[in-house]
């Protein structure tokens, strides 16, 4: 059972802490930094799913997130439908979109497969750049009077803290589903499939249906965090909705926190998170946030592959009991 | 209609030089399994490197070709020795990210000392005017130069005893070490030619185009289009493919807005890479 995990239950506490600590004391600028953390530690934990389960590359998993964006925006404003409806409905076409395109690309291997989320990455932001109804390169804005049906009377100040809510809350629900398909038999499934594929399915593991579940499954929560995210910025457009970059440093989290475990997964999109941040406003350094970057993920691959979680588990052997 | 000639002419021209682009990519991944990410960013640096050097040198471009691929020789075992070399027996996870990290930090570099704004290298070549169309020399020097490097690729390859070492060891590693190659000098020459490549493609680009140390990523994805369509490990092939490439791109621009052009090339590519795992020349050997 999940709820004698526990994981679950830090998961909880930390999910409380960061939605509370904000709150008191009406703290805005670190409610700001805390929902970039929430929106990095939920990309890094949906990319571990791929990744550190599956052992297949997801290039392109910035797709989900801008094209939930996308969806989500497209609802709650052009057509002005509730945000928590939207949203969802967002994740739920997002999944769609990648079940269709998990069940042709998975049929590839390796690197191959992490070249096709490229090409899946570039035609799509190609295709909504050109796309009428979502606005071409300029995008789609939220109209002030759509925080107001959200928030009430006082309007876009209870909006925004709305939303923090709801992205902590997807946080958690990120996290969460990661221990869930590490306990469960799906999840032994899918590590079969990171080991040895061929063996897996000698052994009686239906990989191409995994495969497309778990692609599918990994577009859900980032697509519905994009959503929210979209429409607490007020806009969206191509260039920011499918950021390659953004893409590429969910990598890094997930390699420094430790790929294929629950809480590395979370760390390492919270650490790095906050080292960008410190990095982009430090005026010495600013310029050189990506070297930094690129060095310690180089670093990370080089000497320490299990990442921070895989440090703690050569030191303390126990804790891969605890820490999961 | 003889517009669209005209366009499909001068989309050849650039298609070699995206050929000699993959060219690169292609002989790594074909040589040592190794998905160079590094490439855009080197292809960057070879757009840089005949800035810094037309400035100093303002002669012919094109000779200066010579320094650029040598220094990307230098480059090429410099990466090799720092982000590949330990990572060759490593899943393939690691050497792709290893070379991203290495393509993170020249970015970063290059933009703290670049920034992002446009650079372009001022030299034209004499052009041909037929009727209405003019066809510029830059874009004919350039597509000369990467055939010309690229058949020097192919005897180096065919011809001499270090080529025949870098097939050897793509085809066997194991075999080829017993019979007595070293395959880490032979892996480390591979890449280092691969790197060469990519920075004489960057630098034949900067010939024809503004550019900025971003530049490089949109000729990475194209380099990647190129080496599928191609199949793995077939150099001379990636020349044909570009050539291909910059055909269909030339055919398509005069009838649709450019901005299409992405989604027409990577929706091409996902569906060659699905259906045509072997690359359109791969024979099925397996």
């Amino acid at each position: 059972m999940i709820f004698r995990r526990p994981v679950f239950w830090l998961i909880l506490i930390f999910a409380a802490l960061m939605a509370f600590i904000p709150l008191h004391g009406n703290n805005v600028s670190m409610r700001e930094d805390l929902i970039l953390v929430a929106v990095a530690v939920i990309l890094a934990s949906n990319l571990n799913l791929m990744i550190g389960y599956t052992g297949y590359v997801n290039f392109g998993h910035i797709v989900f997130y801008g094209l939930g964006g996308y969806v989500g925006l497209y609802l709650a404003t052009v057509r002005g439908w509730n945000l928590i409806l939207s949203a969802l409905l967002a994740g739920v076409a997002v999944s769609f979109f990648a079940l269709l395109f998990g069940l042709g690309i998975l049929r590839l291997r390796g690197a191959y497969f992490a070249l096709a989320t490229i090409g899946i990455l570039v035609a799509v932001q190609s295709f909504v750049s050109n796309f009428d109804p979502w606005g071409r390169s300029t995008g789609l804005y939220v109209p002030f009077d759509a925080y107001q049906r959200l928030g009430g009377a006082d309007g876009a100040r209870r909006a925004l803290w709305i939303t923090y809510f709801l992205v902590i809350g997807v946080m958690a629900l990120s996290m969460i589903l990661s221990l869930a398909i590490k306990i469960s038999k799906f999840g032994l499934g899918l590590f079969a499939i990171r080991e040895d594929e061929d063996a897996a399915v000698v052994l009686g593991v239906n990989a191409t249906v995994y495969k497309a579940i778990i692609y599918s499954v990994s577009a859900f929560l980032p697509a519905v965090a994009g959503a929210l995210m979209f429409y607490k910025n007020g806009m969206i457009d191509p260039s920011i909705a499918f950021e390659f970059m953004l893409s590429l440093e969910g990598i890094v989290m997930l390699m420094l926190g430790g790929k294929g475990t629950v809480v590395g997964a979370a760390l390492g999109g919270g650490l790095y998170e906050k080292l960008r941040s410190y990095l982009l406003t430090s005026p010495k350094l600013s310029n050189f946030h990506l070297v930094i970057a690129g060095a310690l993920l180089l670093l990370v691959v080089l000497f320490a592959p299990g990442g921070l979680i895989g440090w703690l588990y050569r030191l303390v052997p126990r804790s891969e009991k605890v820490i999961e | 209609m003889s517009g669209i000639l005209a366009s499909m002419i001068d989309g050849v021209l650039i298609g070699a030089v995206y050929g000699l682009a993959a060219m690169g990519l292609s002989l790594i991944w074909g040589v040592m399994d190794v998905i160079n990410l590094t490439h855009g960013a080197v292809i960057a640096l070879g757009m840089f490197g005949m800035y810094i050097l037309f400035a100093a040198f303002p002669i012919n471009a094109y000779f200066l070709l010579l320094p650029i691929i040598a220094a990307g020789l230098v480059l090429g075992l410099i990466i090799y020795w720092t982000s590949v070399h330990w990572v060759i027996n490593r899943p393939q996870l690691a050497s792709l990210l290893s070379t991203f990290a290495v393509n993170m930090i020249i970015i970063g570099l290059g933009t703290a000392i670049w920034s992002t704004s446009p650079y372009n290298v001022n030299f034209t070549l004499r052009g041909i005017t037929i009727g209405a169309y003019t066809f510029t020399g830059n874009h004919m020097a350039a597509a000369s130069a990467a055939v010309v490097i690229a058949l020097a690729l192919e005897v180096f390859l065919y011809r001499t005893r270090p080529g025949k070492a870098i097939r050897a060891v793509a085809d066997n590693r194991e075999a080829a070490e017993l019979m007595g190659i070293s395959s880490t000098m032979v892996l480390a020459l591979a890449f280092a030619i691969g790197i060469a490549l990519a920075a004489a493609s960057g630098a034949l680009v900067s010939t024809l185009f503004p550019f900025t140390i971003l530049s490089g990523s949109g000729y990475q994805m194209k380099s990647f289009v190129v080496t599928v369509l191609a199949g793995l490990g077939k150099p001379f092939g990636a020349l044909v493919a570009g050539v291909l490439l910059g055909l269909l791109e030339g055919a398509v621009t005069p009838f649709i807005a450019v901005s299409w052009i992405p989604m027409i090339e990577f929706g091409l590519f996902v569906v060659v890479l699905v259906a045509f795992p072997r690359g359109i020349f791969g024979r099925d050997t397996a």
